[in-house]
């Protein structure tokens, strides 16, 4: 039941457009026995069918520029991978902290943003 | 290939090894990017984001699968929610003020930072 408490969390925050990812992980870690590695993986294949459902009412909308978002993806690929492997190279915990500080760059940015 | 061509592939690169080592966080690279420095609206560049961070999650859910680290059947679980709630924030979107919803949830990550960072 947990499990799926988090998942409606942070799929309402994911749907409004701020990261759901930035709950998920950060919930599954307090609240559940998983490392690191084993919630960064649920957050990746939990995000993949929302963001195909997702992506088909923006494809409708006419909200994508695909001109842009082909070079990026290429770029993206190989930025992919290299990263992951990363990843499966660095011990959980170590990997919690350099998370740990990337959300706290996360949390400044959205505190001083202006609209 | 003009410079704007190697700043989306740039831009792409980073985002991929950011969303690929912390398994998340692809967007709050991609959707400033894309809004600063190729000067797009807020809510394409939100969509946009989408279509990029799709196909990179998906080559990085493949190697952390071969790594054996996703467990499936928490997965499906945690998918079923998430496939509610973002309906629920899709709909809610509209409705709240983005700014204040922004600043508390800009709060809410510090903290959970702070506790990572030191636990």
């Amino acid at each position: 039941m947990i499990l799926f408490i988090i998942g409606l969390i942070s799929g309402i925050i994911g749907g409004m457009g701020i990261g759901g990812g930035t709950i998920l992980i950060p919930s599954l870690i307090f609240f559940t026995e998983l490392n690191q590695k084993e919630a960064q993986g649920i957050n990746l294949i939990v995000f993949i069918p929302v963001a195909i459902v997702a992506l088909i009412v923006h494809f409708k909308e006419g909200n994508i520029e695909t001109k842009v978002s082909k070079w990026l993806i290429l770029g993206g690929v190989f930025g992919a991978i290299l990263g992951s492997l990363l990843a499966m190279k660095i011990k959980a915990n170590s990997l919690k902290t350099c998370f740990g500080i990337f959300l706290l760059f996360i949390g400044i940015y959205e505190l001083l943003k202006k609209e | 290939m003009d410079t704007i061509v190697l700043k989306l592939i740039g831009i792409g690169f980073i985002t991929g090894i950011i969303n690929g080592l912390f398994g998340s966080g692809g967007g709050t690279i991609i959707v400033p990017a894309l809004v600063f420095l190729i000067g797009m609206e807020d809510f394409k560049a939100h969509a946009t984001a989408i279509s990029i961070i799709l196909p990179l999650s998906i080559i990085s859910t493949i190697i952390y699968l071969k790594s054996n680290i996703i467990k499936l059947d928490i997965s499906f679980i945690v998918v079923l929610g998430g496939i509610i709630g973002s309906f629920i924030g899709a709909k809610f979107l509209k409705k709240i003020p983005n700014l204040i919803l922004r600043k508390i949830f800009g709060i809410i990550i510090i903290i959970t930072a702070l506790r990572m960072v030191l636990s």
